[in-house]
């Protein structure tokens, strides 16, 4: 056994176990860092199969982007853990079923007889030179300009999505307009009463 | 690596929609709600604009960027229908939205955006460009049904669409992943030239990635034992989106069905018709019994859209090019055919009042005998009675599945559309022989009648002369496979 096959192990070991306890543990914050622990092995993984590019954007994105606004999810919400759990037991038989089949499955066909290295070659390893970040980006904005821009659609529409779906005008808000805020005049704020000036009273007269 | 920018003349049509789209989005922004009727008459303007598009620029097939990009004779076709399809779910429903106060322009521009969605996924000839396009659509529509937010059948409608939709999107997924595993490409034609050339061994591994492919596929069109997002969505989304999501996507999923089971996958027809024959007899037997127990006639049309999506199947599965023109068919007159009966529960619907209930047709003849006498046509259609349209198009496909040796497929449909018969025809007994509960008078404006009777007649013209449209079914369908 080659050292990066130990570390491989070591990272899978973690990562499978970690991703059981995603679903099996019963406290949300915790499965949320069990969920971040899981990333962190992942994008390990993609370390090993030289990916590095994915690997960084991987931590940055969901660990620490998603996963921190998940938590906040999470705390902010009162999620009612007994509701959501109703039922668990009633499709577990079917549910159970289906996911044993699925893996049987599964293990039947994406073993090494079908995908092994007798029928694909084992790709080359690139020199310490090789930029992987670079490479994605001539081949992302070169031939695959078309579906990049659609994904750009794409996160168009969830912008338009989202603020359809969330943004509600409330009759009676008060809000801030700064277009009439900058345009103020002095004499619109600022009113200058002329009085005449008095003599100090009687009683600080007494105390001074 | 040297790349060359390719001539973008044949994506005019995309490129000019995405422009119009964002530009509506923009202008929106500074339109007072009274005048949202200049939106409406853009994002009209934009789908007229696509459309001349589309006919100005189209030649002989082209590809551009690797496959992603194709434009052939399917292509055009499908998206100048898309188009047709569009324009006309606008006219039938502003009055709706309106009194709704869901005339507003994320509806239009989400409209236009899910269009593209659409046109991006008829072209697409690479499993990338099929799975963005079809997330694109989907995205719309998702929004699209939660728009009106207080509506708690709505909202519980885009809920079930969206979980079930990313599920299906999964197995989609998870199914390309191992097409492309065994393959090694991604590209559609090239995924093609590899099992038909024998470099692939036709094993466990393609038919496993064929297996989730197909699921994910049956699901997008709602075909049996995938179909139970359909009711639930055509029920509680607002009419005019059920009407959208019932006619035009249907055009792109027929497309996603070809591009990738007869463009990518051919070799393994075998496999692929025994999936679809169990499907397309699922969903004919459940559609069209459950249908007769529905009170609501959305949730009927929804039943009926899927024992629809059953005799689409059966075109598909006879495997030859005369199965796959009268499924092309059989969808473009499915889709005039919804329009007009969801174009009918708009047409009837007034502030307050939606119209889907059953005993909402009681007495139409009374009230209105014109458009009972369209309803009348457009059911007649439907149950496939001639000499409307409906007959022919159930006629073609049975006549291509028969032909392909499925003797007793053949024989189970027929005896089934009898028994969907029931339902279509208990509409016309609703409006022709029962009191009225509704009195309210029906003035739809100008435009909506005008449409809705030549919807109507379309059903009789086009059943009198089934040639023209399905030699133009034919002729894409052989000028691109």
């Amino acid at each position: 056994m080659t050292f990066e096959t130990g570390v491989f192990y070591f990272f899978s070991t973690i990562l499978l176990l970690s991703a059981i306890a995603v679903i099996t543990i019963r406290n949300p914050v915790q499965a949320a860092l069990f969920l971040v622990l899981s990333f962190f092995t992942a994008s390990a993984i993609w370390m090993l199969l030289e990916a590095e590019f994915l690997a960084i954007t991987l931590v940055l994105v969901y660990v620490g982007a998603v996963m921190v606004l998940f938590l906040f999810v999470v705390m902010m919400l009162d999620i009612n853990l007994v509701r959501l759990r109703e039922g668990f037991w009633r499709y577990l038989p079917l549910g159970g079923l289906i996911a044993l089949l699925l893996v049987i499955e599964m293990a039947l066909v994406l073993g090494a007889r079908n995908f092994g290295l007798s029928h694909f070659a084992l790709p080359g390893g690139h020199g310490a030179g090789y930029s992987n970040t670079a490479a994605l980006g001539m081949q992302l904005y070169t031939t695959y300009v078309y579906p990049f821009e659609v994904a750009a659609v794409i996160l168009l529409v969830a912008i338009v999505a989202a603020i359809a779906l969330t943004m509600r005008r409330r009759k009676g808000t008060k809000y801030q307009n700064p277009s009439s805020q900058i345009s103020v005049q002095r004499a619109s704020r600022v009113r200058l009463v002329k009085m005449e000036s008095e003599k100090p009273s009687v009683a600080a007269d007494v105390k001074g | 690596m040297t790349f060359e920018l390719p001539n973008l003349m044949p994506m005019l049509p995309e490129m000019a929609l995405l422009a119009m789209t964002c530009f509506i989005l923009i202008f929106d922004l500074f339109i007072q709600d009274e005048n949202r009727s200049v939106t409406f008459v853009l994002a009209q303007i934009a789908v007229f604009v696509t459309a001349g598009c589309i006919v100005g620029t189209s030649g002989p097939s082209v590809s551009l960027f690797g496959d992603m990009f194709t434009r052939d004779a399917m292509a055009d076709v499908l998206k100048l229908m898309i188009c047709l399809s569009v324009e006309i779910m606008f006219i039938y429903s502003s009055t709706y939205l309106k009194l709704r106060g869901l005339f507003k322009g994320e509806y239009f521009v989400l409209t236009l955006f899910a269009m593209m969605g659409m046109m991006i996924l008829v072209s697409a000839g690479h499993f990338l460009t099929l799975y963005l396009g079809l997330e694109l659509m989907a995205l719309s529509f998702y929004a699209m049904i939660a728009l009106d937010r207080d509506n708690a059948r709505a909202t519980e409608a885009a809920m079930k669409y969206f979980v079930l939709g990313a599920l299906a999107s999964g197995l989609l997924l998870y199914g390309m992943s191992m097409l492309y595993g065994v393959t090694g490409s991604l590209d559609i034609a090239r995924v093609a030239l590899a099992i038909d050339s024998g470099q692939v061994a036709i094993g466990a591994p393609l038919v496993f990635g064929l297996v989730f492919v197909v699921a994910g596929l049956a699901f997008k069109i709602g075909a049996v034992p995938f179909h139970m997002w359909i009711p639930d969505v055509y029920e509680g989304a607002p009419t005019p989106i059920a009407l959208f999501i019932g006619t035009a996507p249907k055009f792109a999923a027929f497309a996603f069905f070809m591009r990738l089971l007869i463009g990518g996958l051919h070799g393994l027809v075998g496999d692929w018709q025994q999936m679809l024959v169990v499907m397309s007899v699922l969903s004919i037997v459940v559609g069209n019994v459950t249908a007769i127990a529905q009170t609501n006639f959305k949730r009927m049309l929804a039943y009926s859209t899927i024992s629809h999506m059953g005799f689409v199947l059966l075109g598909i599965l006879s495997g030859n090019v005369a199965g796959y023109s009268s499924a092309m068919y059989y969808m473009a007159v499915y889709v005039i055919m919804s329009l007009g009966a969801f174009g009918m529960v708009l047409l009837l619907s007034r502030a307050g009042f939606e119209s889907d209930m059953l005993d909402d047709f009681k007495g139409l003849n009374q009230r209105s005998p014109w458009y009972a006498f369209m309803l009348l046509l457009v059911m007649f259609a439907m149950a496939g009675v001639p000499p409307t349209v409906g007959f022919y198009a159930k006629f073609a496909v049975l006549q291509a599945a028969l032909q392909a040796g499925y003797v007793w497929l053949t024989v189970l449909a027929v005896l089934f559309s009898v028994v969907g018969a029931f339902y279509y025809l208990r509409i016309v007994k609703l409006m022709y022989f029962d009191e009225p509960q509704q009195l309210a008078p029906i003035a739809p404006r100008m435009d909506v009648r005008l449409i809705m009777s030549l919807n109507g007649l379309a059903m009789l013209v086009l059943g009198l002369m089934p040639q023209s449209l399905m030699s133009l079914c034919t002729y894409s369908i052989m000028h691109s496979f």
